[in-house]
């Protein structure tokens, strides 16, 4: 086994990158991610890749868009606000059927909101960032290891499908320092046909283009990127759950969310209550099947998030409201303690059991 | 037969969807031209805008990617970043570059890009039918400045080679018209210079062409090339606004 070494998340994350064949990362600084761009600036010049410091955000993707439709592997990363200036570059990117990586370190909001962590961006990510009928994998890691194992994935998922996929951590994913193995395996190259890498004037010329002015044709365009997402749906949802199999109330929750749940879950375990967690890793495709499943065997379930009630609406839709789903959340940088999240399964038990 | 005039190779054979009389076809041809000339074809990539040459994907036999509007620099520079080896330039007009894109154009000049950029600057927002550009004349009259553009409300044209001029990383900037035949000579010469340098690893270039736009312009094609003459070219004198390698051959 891989020895283990000491990383802060995102530069764990960053590294994982690098390790997926990234050589070129475009950013533009913000708190609390800037840690991935500072590391990037050190080690891009080092494996013979690209820096670039762009003047916004919207230039910082639009310079992913130039490498990805070269044919490279391309990334950038943000928070929050940053993301919403990078919506437009986002639905090009599906528009294009472009593969991308793409990191949103969440803090709080709305506006310029604070710098603390926060997961008010779960409906932005989910869906879609930006104009039209798109998504984009949505990759929500609650460790440094996962940070590193999702990024690794996620290029390949992204070459694989030719779409963005989006890693949603949080400030304090970022942040935290953990344990963890760099530990990879080999990187899986795509054939890239469509690439603008110039014709050498032995084929038709490739263009990479998002505009499709006959309707016909771009429902049409639409209508393949959706048999793609089905495909998507069918085969890449990930989760992991925590202690469901005789539980009769079912956190769900992702992210750095769901390690707090997981405190009170013992919490509670250790009073007789039957609690488990459902934790999806992929919020899209949400593991809607999974979810459902879970809806015939529990009394109740508790949406954890660092927002105003954003996941719940994912786990009424899913669980087709079979079943009450109380809400556990704090906002705008606050962070639940397991205590809260305790008093809530209390709650969703009926009374103080 | 000897052949004496004939397509570019960097053209393809589309039907161009450009107005009577516009100056568009005047400007890709001579990009074209170029490009064979140096015998790039093959090797370069062009990046569309939107606006009225939002369709030149079609135009240039060159690979080509659609840029979101003004965003071209931006996408010519990560296209150029993957594959140094590889011809870059885009095609924006005076809204794309000169408006949304302000930021992309000029930090892609201080960054020193090694890409060109061709920039078509006819005073209008062609494809959205006929509204007031960065560009726009003082007292000029557009569907958005109905009463004549009034610099009191809504202030200045912007000189984009002018302002350009005093960004270090530039290389190389020169306002062109395509008016007359002897303009559009200098504007082929200007054109093929900047490629050049592009191939030459000599950094950022950026040619504005001032071109017509009739339909907009509420002018026949011919009225048009006298009006750019008359209005424009006083308001956006011709030459070379900056050269850094002559510059630096003088010395």
């Amino acid at each position: 086994m891989a020895d283990k070494v000491l990383m802060k998340g995102n530069e764990a994350m960053a590294e994982a990158a690098i390790m997926a064949g990234c050589r070129h990362y475009l950013g533009y600084p913000i708190t609390p991610q800037t840690e991935i761009a500072a590391y990037m600036s050190k080690r891009m010049p080092k494996v013979g890749g690209t820096f670039l410091q762009a003047e916004s955000e919207i230039s910082a993707i639009n310079m992913v868009i130039g490498v990805a439709s070269a044919g490279k592997r391309a990334m950038t990363s943000s928070s929050s606000p940053g993301i919403s200036l990078k919506g437009e570059g986002l639905s090009y990117l599906a528009g294009c059927d472009l593969p991308a990586f793409v990191v949103n370190v969440q803090r709080g909001g709305p506006g310029l909101g604070g710098i603390q962590p926060s997961q008010a961006d779960y409906f932005q990510a989910t869906r879609g960032t930006s104009h039209g009928d798109y998504h984009m994998i949505v990759l929500a890691p609650n460790s440094v290891q996962e940070m590193v194992n999702l990024t690794f994935q996620g290029f390949d998922m992204a070459d694989k499908y030719r779409m963005t996929v989006m890693l949603l951590a949080d400030g304090t994913m970022g942040q935290m320092m953990e344990p963890v193995s760099l530990d990879m395996g080999e990187v899986k190259t795509y054939d890239k046909p469509w690439a603008v890498t110039g014709t050498n004037c032995e084929r038709e010329h490739n263009i990479v283009n998002s505009l499709f002015l006959k309707p016909e044709l771009l429902e049409q365009k639409n209508f393949e990127r959706f048999e793609r997402y089905a495909c998507i749906e069918e085969n890449e949802a990930m989760y992991e759950e925590y202690l469901m199999d005789d539980a009769e109330v079912c956190i769900v929750a992702y992210g750095i969310s769901a390690r707090i749940a997981k405190n009170a879950i013992d919490a509670a375990r250790a009073k007789g209550i039957k609690v488990g967690m459902f934790r999806p890793i992929t919020l899209w495709p949400f593991p809607k099947k999974e979810i459902r499943a879970i809806a015939d065997k529990v009394n109740s379930f508790i949406s954890v998030e660092l927002s105003m009630g954003q996941l719940i609406e994912d786990v009424k839709l899913y669980t087709e409201c079979t079943k009450p789903v109380y809400l556990c959340n704090r906002t705008g940088g606050m962070i639940m303690t397991p205590e809260e999240v305790l008093a809530k399964i209390g709650e969703a038990v009926g009374g103080n059991k | 037969m000897a052949v004496v005039f004939e397509k570019p190779k960097a053209l393809t054979d589309a039907t161009l969807h450009y107005c009577p009389g516009c100056t568009h076809g005047i400007i890709h041809r001579l990009v074209a031209e170029v490009l064979d000339e140096l015998g790039v074809q093959g090797k370069t990539v062009g990046i569309a805008s939107v606006g009225c040459s939002v369709m030149s994907y079609d135009y240039f036999d060159v690979d080509m990617v659609q840029a979101a509007h003004g965003r071209a620099p931006a996408v010519a520079t990560g296209v150029k970043r993957a594959n140094p080896e590889n011809i870059v330039f885009t095609y924006q007009g005076d809204g794309d570059l000169a408006a949304i894109g302000t930021a992309e154009t000029v930090h892609s000049a201080a960054r020193g890009e090694n890409i060109t950029i061709i920039f078509v600057n006819n005073a209008i927002y062609g494809m959205t039918g006929g509204q007031m550009a960065p560009t726009t004349l003082p007292g000029q009259v557009t569907q958005t400045s109905p009463y004549g553009r009034d610099t009191n409300h809504v202030g200045f044209p912007l000189k984009v080679c002018e302002l350009l001029s005093n960004v270090d990383g530039a290389a190389y900037l020169e306002r062109v018209a395509v008016n007359n035949v002897k303009n559009v000579k200098a504007a082929k010469k200007a054109i093929k210079k900047a490629f050049t340098y592009q191939t030459e690893g000599k950094g950022f270039s950026l040619i504005e062409v001032l071109s017509t736009c009739p339909t907009n312009w509420g002018l026949t094609p011919p009225d048009a090339l006298k009006w750019l003459e008359e209005n424009m070219i006083p308001y956006y004198p011709l030459g070379v606004y900056k050269d850094k390698y002559a510059e630096e051959a003088e010395k």
